[in-house]
């Protein structure tokens, strides 16, 4: 505790150094926190916008094992490839008995819900346009189990669509393409005749693609239309820890035969993208805190230079080489517990204000502000990143003031 | 280590025996001791005159640890110090021996009585017992009313004595002054003399006083005078 208080009182004492060392890691620290909670803010809504639409694994066609297709052949020190036809091979589109996957689905521990879905295309006419869509076919109840659905409907009613066998749910863009509101009336055009269908709601999922692309039919409905009444559906499945996606993904696969995506694998490209974004956040921001560790560094090296008379009477009163080095780690320590709190202050209260800033993105996810993650662990790195600079900075002008010599610093001082 | 006595006969004195000690300067190496053997006794000062560079306070530094000889020995108590290692050394620095220098090398960011009280403090003594210790000592050398006044707002003669309430707050047996006068008027340098007199014989010290006031080291109770590394009477 001496040592603690001889460091508190050595930075007190120098106040405009020490201020200037401070606001470094303060700096960085908020820079850190906020710019980890943008990037990442806007990867978790992009996650949570997918997970909610398309669900954490989607289990489809029946697992097709490529082994054997292509065959190396050495024929007189010459490499030829074989290529086997497939004509003999069984291909099965889709999931081939949904019953009973879905009873095997519906049972396992870790999955919150299970949607098959019968998916085909075909062409919305309101007589006067006409739009091609992504047709998916649901039992309302599972589905809304296994997505956000009931949430994202923006206009109308799931009730609506629950009570009519003939309802259409339609993305937000094909609605506004179309001109079409909740009742009308529209012709679904293709597959094994015409339907008239009613709009019984609007949904917006946030993702474009999906926005102006997809519909929503009854199971019965949509199979009737495409003409397919067994069979050749596949899974939407949601599960209680997303992040285990692709280790269960890999266990249904094994054990189903058919072919289970995760969300990670299904979403990789813009993972990647806000991976990478993230980490050039990330070290970009570390550079303040390595330019405020390096400040540091000249502050204690000087300080240490100021000070070896100090430390020479106190080496001579009886404190020991580490009572010398820790009096200028606890500097470092106070600086950095400082800095870490009041930077996480600042960074918390940025990450605030950006949160209310007016942003309307509709793309990849939609949102009329910017997207902000409050996490600890953004909260935690900076200050690990913050410790290994400062730890640095004050550990080398700490040990070279416990080499002071005590008697060579007296006699030049005299 | 016990430099209080233990089964030692109890003798006090401080002692070194045929002490050298070279410093090697751009390559060259420069004998500062040539074998030096003095005592200082308890109750009594001991003065070290000599010019500039004669080796006086290198053989103080020697005689307070602060320092390691090239060979020689030095009797704390009749215990041989000169080998211990770092720990014990810093053990009796903060025990057994204090030190007054010439620019009494207070540290300026606390008061005088935060000063007097660090060796206290690092020996594990309890803060008000520490306080009060400190206080008294103060008040023992006049300094009753500035013990909350900042270091660097006391004048040169009462630095001095905040550095020697600081040297004798553990009660060492050992007092060590490099020419604690040195950088004082003579009214002040008096002052400081009579009170470590007064100091090595209430609290039976040993007080080695390297000085070059021929008149202070006259009034000593055991004089040596040094030269070239080695002492000369």
């Amino acid at each position: 505790m001496l040592c603690l208080e001889l460091a508190w009182r050595f930075i007190i004492a120098r106040k405009r150094p020490m201020l200037l060392s401070l606001s470094g890691i303060v700096f960085g620290v908020a820079f850190f926190v906020l710019t980890q909670a943008q990037t990442s803010g806007f990867e978790q809504f992009f996650i949570r916008t997918i997970l909610g639409t398309n669900g954490a694994i989607r289990i489809s066609d029946q697992f097709q094992d490529n082994v054997g297709t292509v065959e190396k052949v050495d024929q007189d020190g010459k490499v030829e490839f074989l290529f086997h036809s497939r004509e003999d091979s069984l291909y099965r589109e889709g999931v081939d008995q949904p019953a009973l996957i879905y009873e095997a689905l519906k049972d396992y521990p870790e999955i919150m819900g299970v949607s098959e879905i019968i998916e085909g295309n075909g062409v919305l006419n309101t007589g006067s346009r006409k739009s091609s869509i992504e047709i998916k076919g649901i039992r309302w109840v599972d589905h809304a189990q296994a997505s956000d659905l009931i949430s994202q409907i923006i206009d109308g009613s799931i009730d609506e669509f629950a009570a009519d066998q003939m309802a259409v749910l339609l993305g937000s863009r094909i609605s506004q393409r179309l001109n079409l509101k909740v009742g009308d009336r529209v012709r679904l055009i293709g597959g094994t005749g015409n339907l008239h269908l009613r709009v019984s709601g609007i949904f917006e999922t946030g993702v474009s693609q999906i926005d102006k692309n997809r519909i929503y039919l009854h199971m019965g409905t949509a199979r009737s239309f495409l003409g397919r009444f067994s069979g050749g559906s596949v899974f939407q499945v949601a599960l209680k820890n997303p992040n285990r996606a692709p280790a269960i993904a890999q266990q249904l696969q094994n054990v189903l035969n058919h072919r289970a995506v995760s969300w990670q694998e299904r979403e990789k490209v813009w993972l990647d993208v806000f991976k990478a974004l993230r980490v050039s956040s990330g070290i970009t921001v570390s550079c303040i805190l390595l330019l405020s560790g390096l400040g540091i560094f000249n502050v204690f090296a000087i300080l240490v230079i100021e000070k070896t008379r100090d430390i020479a009477i106190l080496r001579s009163i009886g404190f020991s080489p580490q009572d010398v080095s820790a009096i200028f780690l606890w500097q470092g320590a106070i600086l950095l517990s400082a800095g870490v709190f009041v930077g996480s202050l600042f960074g918390y209260a940025g990450t605030f204000l950006i949160s209310v800033i007016p942003l309307r993105i509709r793309g990849i996810f939609s949102t009329d502000n910017f997207v902000v993650n409050w996490d600890l662990d953004h909260y935690l790195m900076a200050a690990t990143i913050a410790l290994f600079f400062v730890s640095f900075a004050t550990w080398i002008p700490a040990r070279r003031a416990s080499k002071v010599e005590p008697a060579k610093i007296i006699r030049e001082t005299l | 280590m016990d430099l209080n006595g233990g089964n030692h006969p109890v003798s006090d004195s401080l002692r070194v025996e045929n002490l050298c000690h070279s410093f090697v300067d751009a390559g060259t190496s420069v004998d500062v001791l040539k074998g030096v053997s003095l005592e200082a006794r308890s109750s009594e000062i001991t003065s070290i005159a000599g010019p500039s560079g004669c080796g006086k306070s290198t053989l103080l530094y020697l005689m307070g640890l602060l320092d390691r000889p090239c060979s020689g020995k030095i009797f704390m108590n009749d215990v041989e110090v000169q080998d211990l290692n770092d720990i014990d050394r810093t053990r009796a620095r903060n025990e057994s021996i204090g030190f007054v220098f010439q620019f009494h090398f207070l540290i300026k960011e606390l008061t005088a009585l935060e000063n007097v009280r660090l060796p206290l403090l690092k020996s594990g003594t309890d803060r008000s017992t520490a306080d009060e210790k400190s206080i008294g000592l103060l008040n023992d050398l006049g300094l009753k009313n500035k013990s909350h006044r900042p270091a660097y707002k006391l004048s040169g003669g009462e630095q001095q004595r905040v550095a020697i309430a600081r040297s004798l707050a553990n009660s060492p047996k050992y007092l060590l002054a490099d020419e604690p006068t040195g950088n004082l008027d003579s009214k002040n340098s008096d002052g400081v003399f009579e009170l470590l007199l007064q100091m090595a014989q209430s609290l039976n010290l040993s007080v080695v006083l390297v000085t070059h006031n021929e008149k202070l080291a006259g009034r000593a109770d055991r004089r040596f005078i040094m030269k070239d590394g080695l002492i000369l009477a």
